[in-house]
């Protein structure tokens, strides 16, 4: 079920990227695109009622193997998110300069390359 | 074997790149210029006598000491080594030519931090053996294009760069979903222990596959995903073109596709689609060259049917095949950086890409219209230059595979290049001296020892054809490329 819910959020960014004409709404688009596989790599690694994987020396092995989420997807999340990050930083800053060239955040009147 | 130089291949630039940014924070005075350019290029030249001294090795390094599938493992055998090399060697190339190109820009640190960011990304990729560590190198090396595709921060750099983004961002959206993918199922991300264990009927894993097709194929700018290139590369500084056209798309597309499809996806269907894909990025991307006017975008397209000829060698997947491939691989990174250079001399003495309005450069210009002839009879393929050979091997391996139809593809594409190029000699080089142009001068040491450099490889490559050279150089990587056992065994 909530897998439906992360393809709906790709299929949503997905949209904003392609249909939307302002850049602007467009970055936002790819922000709800880079989310949905953030939270899709997440749940990979959810487990219901799971506890935290720390491993210390009281727990058993056993036990913690079939309790514990798995830390992997957390750590490539972090890594995503610091480049999603400068992604969405840069992005913003080009938008920011192609507003002072072209006086507007249109797609279809940004067009002085073409062929 | 265990080879301790390999993370120094990522290391250095990277440390080059920030400790250029410290340097230029702390020394307030016109020494900074220098010492940058100075210490950019002996890092760059250091990296290319590194990768000379690897070259033809196999080998591996475990990141701290955390051995796959825990850790992270570099992993290099001859065809990524072969890769390295030909990287850091158009990127020395780049790196000199910067020196005089780039005087007339500002803010020369930030060019050169994310020039060395880009280095360390490309190297990066090449030598890693994990999935996600691919991606985090990939996206090092994009994000740094992207930022310098828009260096000059006129009103079409600027788009081509946004362009250029949006399609970058979702082929790493693509890819990061893709490989997401292939760890729920495996619950593993180092490439040489899940190619034993990936079942290819498994529906999930034939999603990946295809979300790992759009987006590599977006970096190799294969035909139906090509539409930033033709902006980007020629919006950039021209050493940048060099580098993006001559090595980003394939170190990031080309090595990547071979890498992560001949190894983790076996079948027979990935050769199909490389040669549709190929054949149609060869005959479209030439068409699309013949028509255009500026030098650059020319270049540019060249460039999407070129790789075209580099993917229809490895689409065949015969030895002969991939021998071409790779050597097409080699001689398209020195020919078209030397174009890109050649260009970027043209424009830094006249102020002008658009082929109309030049002419007559020969006479003013002895070197850059020397180096140009030989570069453009290098791609067109005629017969001394490097570019006849291998392509003479991939049309060979085309017809003794018998695919008469892709072999008619690929003379046509190449009769169909001499032309176009035969167009920018005419136009830009040869004919009268126009008046406006009558006190240009030859461009400085710098630019013309590096167009002279890569114009003798361009010559020197060719000799690769005779058998003795071609079965100690060619040959490896080819075989490297293939064999997926070999590149699992390494690794221990």
């Amino acid at each position: 079920m909530i897998y439906f819910f992360v393809f709906l959020l790709f299929a949503i960014g997905l949209y904003g990227v392609c249909c939307k004409r302002n850049i602007v709404k467009m970055i936002v688009g790819f922000t709800l695109l880079d989310y949905s596989v953030f939270l899709f790599l997440i749940m990979i690694g959810y487990r219901k009622d799971g506890q935290a994987p720390i491993l210390d020396r009281k727990s058993l092995l056993d036990v913690f193997v079939k309790q514990s989420v798995d830390p992997l997807p957390q750590a490539l999340v972090l890594t995503a998110i610091v480049i999603g990050l400068a992604v969405t930083a840069l992005m913003v800053a080009l938008a920011v300069r192609i507003y002072e060239r072209y006086g507007t955040f249109d797609i279809t009147n940004i067009k002085k390359l073409k062929g | 074997m265990e080879i301790k130089l390999l993370p120094f291949f990522v290391i250095l630039p990277m440390l080059g790149a920030f400790v250029i940014l410290l340097l230029n924070a702390l020394i307030k005075n016109e020494a900074r210029y220098t010492i940058t350019d100075i210490l950019s290029n002996v890092i760059v030249f250091i990296l290319f006598v590194l990768s000379l001294s690897v070259w033809n090795k196999t080998g591996f390094y475990i990141v701290g000491g955390w051995r796959p599938p825990i850790g992270i493992s570099l992993i290099l055998d001859r065809f990524s080594g072969f890769l390295l090399i030909i990287v850091n060697l158009v990127a020395a190339a780049s790196a000199l030519y910067s020196v005089s190109y780039m005087s007339r820009y500002t803010a020369r640190r930030y060019y050169y931090a994310l020039f060395l960011l880009m280095i360390a990304g490309m190297n990066g990729v090449l030598l890693t053996g994990d999935m996600f560590n691919l991606f985090v190198f990939m996206e090092i090396a994009t994000i740094s294009s992207y930022a310098l595709v828009a260096f000059g921060t006129e009103a079409e750099e600027l788009e081509a760069s946004f362009k250029y983004m949006v399609m970058g961002n979702l082929a790493g959206a693509f890819i990061l979903f893709g490989l997401g993918l292939i760890y729920s199922r495996y619950g593993l991300l180092h490439i040489a222990q899940l190619s034993s264990l990936i079942v290819e009927r498994d529906p999930l894993v034939k999603f990946a596959f295809f979300l790992f097709l759009a987006g590599f194929s977006v970096k190799a700018a294969i035909i139906p995903f090509h539409a930033w290139l033709p902006d980007a590369h020629p919006s950039a500084p021209a050493p940048i073109s060099a580098m993006l056209s001559g090595v980003l798309i394939k170190a990031l597309g080309v090595y990547v596709l071979v890498r992560i499809f001949f190894v983790l996806f076996p079948e027979p269907l990935v050769r199909t689609l490389f040669l549709h894909l190929a054949g149609i990025s060869l005959l479209a991307g030439v068409l699309l060259a013949l028509g255009q006017m500026d030098m650059k975008r020319l270049f540019a397209y060249h460039s999407i049917s070129q790789v075209g000829y580099i993917m229809l060698g490895f689409g065949l997947g015969t030895p002969l095949g991939v021998t071409g491939a790779v050597y097409h691989l080699l001689n398209h990174s020195l020919f078209k950086s030397l174009l890109f250079l050649n260009s970027g001399a043209v424009y830094y003495r006249t102020g002008t890409r658009d082929l109309e309005k030049l002419g007559g450069l020969n006479q003013v210009m002895p070197f850059t219209g020397a180096s140009t002839l030989i570069g453009s009879f290098s791609i067109a393929g005629l017969p001394p230059f490097n570019g006849f050979f291998s392509k003479f091997i991939i049309i060979l391996a085309c017809w003794q595979s018998g695919h008469p139809w892709f072999t008619l593809i690929a003379v046509l594409g190449s009769v169909l290049t001499l032309a176009s190029f035969l167009k920018v000699e005419k136009f830009a080089f040869f004919g009268p001296l126009r008046q406006e142009w009558k006190d240009v001068k030859e461009v400085p040491v710098f630019m013309i020892s590096s167009m002279v450099f890569l114009a003798l490889l361009c010559i020197a490559t060719s000799l690769l054809f005779l058998p003795g050279l071609r079965e100690k150089i060619l040959l490896p990587a080819a075989e490297a490329a293939l064999n997926a056992e070999a590149y699992r065994s390494i690794l221990p």
